[in-house]
């Protein structure tokens, strides 16, 4: 097997945060301390080849914005390594990272704060190709227009300022943006969720097609278990920092085998399926400041076991190509009850 | 039958330096005791305008034209402004995207909640207390006595946005309009709270109106849907005759698109074009422009409501079988 365009090998991140003002003053009134570190990812390893759109799905909070910037060489990781290539994505200290790629591009979730609200579309997208001399002056304006309507705009908008498009226009603009760097790697962060329904099946639409036409390799991160399953090939549940269980699309959403990513799945509304025919998750998201020991979802899990609580799950492969990290499917949670069967 | 809630002929504009604009356009539908109405729509569409001149909130450039708002047969509209003021918070409650609408930061939960008690009853401030508690039990929080000694910041988002609700609950409202509560929470955090708002409608028998742009909650929480487009209501039913059966072409288009009902990796059926701008709508009907089953009339008449059996406000409305 060829190596894999994108390898995210065993990546933690931590901040410490110093809290703000109002925080600080709210502390000193209520006597509690907030400074502290953050779990933001721990261990976190993946393998993307070249072609594949690997879904990034969990709740805020669990860092999946983290991830994404790491994979783009936004913020450096704490521990670990993102390889494009076999090359890595970047170098450098956090808070003073150098990017080394220009081949990883990231497209955010809001398309108002993203776009410079003072320069002409146009400049805006042709702006990186010439930051890194890729092209120039007329050159840029034939590529611009092209990029414009591949993104399905008339090349004509090129000279139109942000606020003259709607919500979906721009997102389409920000995706011409980042193609205009010829990535090999996209990182959609929530790139659709800021987007009124009838405008998002365009935009996905618009994703797939780019993807078939241009090969494209992409981390699609989202929180909607639908749009993910629309048009991602393989999925990765990630609960507090960790992913917790990683396997195609197709299977995950035939029979999720973590007891996270199960409920997950029957606690979110979908449309048709009528009153009351969703059952909530139990309990708090805890804090990545202070994580559950062992297993970090067995406060709220309904199989949790002594051992839940001690160790920690590894995410193993399991007999059927899948992974995942729980103990019910590595050897029992360390209760009287009987190990769940595997292939249930 | 009166509902809790009847709405009638709604209209509220804004005066904008670039024209009038008529956010909520002769909006009529009614609510009975423990039932839940989903008041679906696109950002612009109207929605929390709908929400803010039933409560009387709408503030200068804006302005209630027309319509009246009937809770529990008595008319809003015609009270004064001290009137009305006590009829918030009693009769009818507001619960808003960002909970901290509703709190204040450097008051303790408790202190706040048993405020709100006291504006309208009077009782003792032990009583009232006793009272924020119920009302933190009812949504479901766990150890509500404990919660009651905190400040907001030190609660997550899921547990602020029930002390809100809790908070519009506490004088047992025959009305509450909640909009967009869950937005903003986690997916595990928003079924919870849906669970429980559907239990509260059923058990306490308040009218609750749930706005949101999203189908597949008003699918799994409503009892009956409005539509929202461009300021109008253009269509209504309960929520399986809506969702499985809808008569406007937006509602079919708005449920098409949504990708869990395709298989994956397929084009989705798309609207075309984009949100309308209210200042220049179309003549006729709004959606003209992204409607694949517009003719000539569409463009000169505006739709009038089809008011056999449905209600649809279109000049070709979708047959169901
Ligand atoms: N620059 C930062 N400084 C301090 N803490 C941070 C920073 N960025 C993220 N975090 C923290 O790291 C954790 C993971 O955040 P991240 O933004 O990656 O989550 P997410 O999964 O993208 O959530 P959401 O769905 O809300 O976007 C959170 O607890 C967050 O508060
Ligand atoms: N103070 C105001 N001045 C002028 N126009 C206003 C004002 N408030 C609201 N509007 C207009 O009224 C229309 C309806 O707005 P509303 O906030 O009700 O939409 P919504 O359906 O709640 O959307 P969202 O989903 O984005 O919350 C919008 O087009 C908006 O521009
Ligand atoms: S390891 Fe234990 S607590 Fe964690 S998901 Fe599996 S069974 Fe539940
Ligand atoms: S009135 Fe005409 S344009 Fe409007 S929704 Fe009906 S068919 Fe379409
Ligand atoms: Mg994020
Ligand atoms: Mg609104």
């Amino acid at each position: 097997m060829t190596e894999p365009l994108l390898q995210i090998d065993a990546v933690s991140k931590r901040f410490s945060r110093r809290p703000g003002l109002l925080t600080r003053g709210l502390d000193r009134l209520t006597g509690t301390d907030s400074a502290v570190t953050v779990h933001a990812l721990t261990d976190v390893s993946l393998d993307v080849p070249r072609g594949e759109v690997m879904g990034i799905v969990g709740e805020s909070g669990c860092g999946k914005s983290t991830l994404g910037r790491i994979v783009s060489g936004i913020y450096a990781p704490t521990d670990g390594e993102v390889k494009l290539d076999g090359k890595p994505v970047a170098q450098g200290p956090d808070g003073n990272v150098q990017k080394l790629t220009t081949r990883v591009q990231m497209i955010h979730q809001d398309p108002f704060a993203s776009l410079n609200p003072r320069m002409k579309v146009g400049e805006t997208i042709a702006e990186g190709p010439r930051l890194h001399g890729l092209m120039t002056g007329e050159e840029a304006r034939q590529r611009v227009r092209q990029l414009l309507r591949q993104v399905g705009l008339e090349g004509a908008y090129a000279n139109r300022l942000p606020h003259q498009f709607s919500g979906g226009q721009r997102q389409r603009i920000a995706i011409a943006r980042a193609l205009a760097m010829e990535p090999e790697l996209l990182v959609l962060d929530e790139a659709v969720a800021s987007l009124d329904v009838s405008i998002q099946a365009q935009v996905l639409n618009l994703f797939m097609d780019l993807r078939r036409e241009l090969d494209l390799t992409a981390l699609f991160i989202s929180h909607d278990l639908s749009v993910v399953r629309h048009v991602c090939d393989r999925v990765a549940i990630m609960y507090l920092g960790r992913v917790v269980e990683l396997a195609t699309a197709e299977e995950l959403y035939a029979r999720p085998m973590h007891p996270y990513t199960e409920a997950l799945f029957a606690s979110v509304p979908t449309l048709g399926t009528g009153r009351a025919a969703f059952k909530p998750i139990k309990g708090e998201i805890p804090s990545p400041i202070d994580p559950p020991p062992g297993c970090a979802f067995h406060p709220r899990c309904p199989f949790a076991g002594p051992r839940c609580r001690a160790e920690v799950p590894r995410l193993k492969p399991s007999p059927q190509g899948r992974s995942v990290a729980c103990h019910l499917h590595d050897g029992g949670t360390g209760s009287e009850e009987t190990p769940r069967e595997v292939a249930a | 039958m009166t509902g809790a809630l009847e709405v009638r002929g709604l209209t509220t504009r804004f005066e904008t330096r670039a024209g009038p604009v008529t956010a909520v356009n002769d909006v009529s539908f009614s609510v009975a005791p423990g039932r839940i109405m989903g008041l679906v729509g696109e950002s612009g569409s109207g929605k929390s305008v709908t929400g803010f001149s039933i409560l009387g909130l709408i503030e200068e450039p804006g302005r209630v034209t027309g319509g009246s708002v009937l809770v529990e047969g008595q008319d809003l509209r015609a009270l004064k402004p001290d009137q009305m003021r006590r009829m918030r918070g009693r009769k009818v409650s507001m619960v808003f995207q960002d909970p901290m609408m509703t709190l204040n930061p450097v008051l303790r939960v408790g202190d706040q909640m048993s405020m709100a008690v006291r504006v309208h009853e009077k009782m003792s401030k032990r009583a009232a207390w006793d009272r924020a508690r119920e009302a933190l039990e009812i949504v479901g929080i766990p150890a509500p006595a404990e919660r009651l000694k905190a400040y907001p910041h030190q609660l997550s988002g899921g547990m602020r946005q029930r002390v809100a609700i809790a908070t519009a609950l506490l004088h047992r409202p025959a009305v509450i309009i909640a909009d967009e509560p869950t937005t903003a929470l986690d997916v595990s955090i928003q079924g919870q709270i849906l669970a429980e708002v559907r239990r509260l409608a059923d058990e306490t028998g308040t009218a609750i109106v749930w706005v949101t742009h999203d189908l597949a909650v008003v699918s799994s929480l409503a009892d009956d849907i409005c539509v929202m487009y461009a300021g109008r209501i253009v269509e209504s039913g309960t929520s399986e005759q809506v969702i499985t059966a809808p008569r406007h072409p937006y509602t079919k288009g708005l449920i098409e698109s949504v990708p869990s009902l395709h298989e994956p990796g397929r084009k989705l059926p798309q609207i075309p074009g984009s949100t309308p701008q209210l200042l220049n709508l179309p003549t006729g009907c709004p959606f003209r422009p992204r409607c694949p089953r517009a003719t000539d009339i569409c463009a000169t008449e505006p739709p009038r409501l089809d008011t056999d059996g449905r209600h649809v406000l279109c000049h070709h409305p979708l047959e169901t079988t």
